[in-house]
């Protein structure tokens, strides 16, 4: 359905999306490396549990959740990528730890 | 030929649980909401069904309360059958957390009170300290010294409770206008006639429902209703697993998930905004409360206004200068519903209040004659 538009002059880094260490462009964001790289849904929600994945990509809708370099609940969208991130589903609710 | 049973001027909780109220009995209301511009205290309000804080020195609002949150659960039944929509109501009791010994102490003080004011009727709390809450509630902090407890404590999610409140309205015939602003009352005894929104709605019965605007609307029809907003300020963080299993008056986990952390008063006007210094306050008594909340992060603040009477007590009074005419207000929109729906809707039908709702009428704002 869409294109990918890669300049391929750009920078490269080496990121981890759900374990899969994998190459984007310096420009991408995590949600963006998730949306290339993670295989259909991105996390499941915190009350049914169904599947979702990024959507408005501009910090708002919050479909984009996901545990990045261990922290759970991030949105992916607002988060550019650097060498070595770690970038994981999101697995419904996120823990606690008192 | 009047269009309604009755006229209903609000359509956020108090509102909307009258007019649903009304519905449930038969009748035809038509309920009049002002749009987007109003204060609109129920889309920002905390969610409690709070018992343990109403009521030093009023029995009757202890009462009245009480008698709310005993509804709570039939209420939240009957919208659930009737909508489909889940309000979220959860009744695992509550508790009040203290600091210090000092407000621990001011907090056994309070309850030894309400339990002597609620006479036969009995109250019945606990006072725990800190080992018996940490077993209650594992999460709190190494500065809580202690809390009190009632069972009949709740909580429910505020939205989903309005829009199951519509929707029930809707389903049993009533009808909502939104966008209509009140621009015209013509009153006279048992004979109602209202201009909103470029429309015209009679009825022989009037219900002001309107939260602030009742002060306004209130004079109109004889009505003294000397209510002021009290600014409210709430934090709510992402959703995170179940951690709190009872609602605190200060901090509840929704069903979703989410925490919400409340409970600030402020003199503010009509700004529902939000102050850095009260978010602070609120964050930092929290953190003290549950050490985990500082790893947790906050989606969103907000700012809201409660209706707020000179006592704080609702109020409840017919227009004597105009009977047929009602107003319904207080600052406890949430817990009051299942009274306003199942108890109050009556009352207007009668066209008369009770005696246990005495202690809430107007006469208690006038001045009293120089002897």
């Amino acid at each position: 359905m869409f294109a990918l538009l890669l300049d391929d002059t750009e920078a490269r880094v080496t990121v981890i999306v759900n374990g899969d260490t994998v190459s984007v462009p310096t420009s991408f964001t995590a949600a963006a490396a998730m949306l290339l790289y993670g295989n259909g849904a991105t996390r499941t929600t915190a009350i049914s549990g169904e599947g979702r994945a990024p959507y408005c990509m501009m910090g708002v809708c919050f479909e984009c959740l996901m545990e990045i370099n261990g922290e759970p609940n991030q949105q992916g969208c607002l988060v550019a990528v650097s060498e070595g991130m770690r970038i994981n589903r999101q697995r419904g609710k996120r823990e606690v730890h008192e | 030929m009047p269009d309604f049973d009755a006229i209903v001027i609000g359509g956020g909780l108090v509102g909307t649980a009258v007019a649903y109220g009304l519905a449930r009995r038969g009748k035809k209301p038509v309920v009049l909401d002002e749009g987007d511009i109003a204060h609109r205290a129920s889309r920002g309000n905390f969610g409690l069904v709070w018992v343990q804080s109403k009521g030093f020195g009023v029995p009757e609002y202890q009462r009245w309360t009480r008698r709310s949150s005993d509804a709570w659960a039939e209420f939240s039944t009957d919208l659930l059958s009737e909508t489909g929509i889940a309000s979220g109501h959860e009744r695992p009791g509550g508790v009040t957390i203290c600091l210090t010994e000092e407000e621990l102490d001011k907090r056994r003080r309070l309850m030894e009170q309400l339990n002597v004011e609620a006479g036969e009727t009995q109250f019945e709390y606990e006072m725990l300290h800190r080992a018996e809450l940490k077993k209650l509630i594992p999460a709190i902090g190494p500065e809580v010294v202690g809390a009190s407890f009632t069972k009949y404590d709740g909580h429910a999610n505020p939205l989903y409770t309005l829009r199951a409140l519509h929707a029930a309205l809707l389903k049993r015939g009533g009808r909502y206008v939104p966008n209509a602003r009140v621009e015209r009352i013509n009153a006279a005894p048992n004979s109602f006639t209202i201009t909103a929104g470029g429309q015209t709605y009679s009825a022989p019965k009037l219900v002001l429902g309107a939260g602030l605007g009742n002060k306004v609307l209130g004079a109109i029809v004889g009505l003294n209703v000397p209510v002021r907003p009290l600014r409210g300020q709430i934090i709510v963080t992402e959703r995170v697993q179940p951690v709190l299993p009872m609602p605190t008056l200060m901090i509840r986990q929704t069903v979703e998930g989410s925490i919400m952390i409340g409970e600030s008063r402020e003199e503010a006007n009509f700004d529902d905004t939000t102050s850095p210094e009260i978010v602070h306050t609120l964050a930092q008594r929290a953190v003290k409360t549950f050490p985990f909340l500082r790893n947790v992060r906050i989606v969103r603040t907000w700012g809201a206004l409660r209706v707020m009477a000179p006592d704080g007590l609702p109020i409840y009074e017919q227009s004597r200068e105009f009977p047929g005419a009602f107003v319904c207000t207080c600052h406890s929109g949430v817990t009051l519903a299942a009274a306003h729906a199942l108890h109050y809707a009556q009352y207007v039908i009668d066209g008369t209040l009770p005696p246990e709702l005495a202690r809430f009428s107007t006469k208690r704002f006038d001045v009293r004659a120089a002897a």
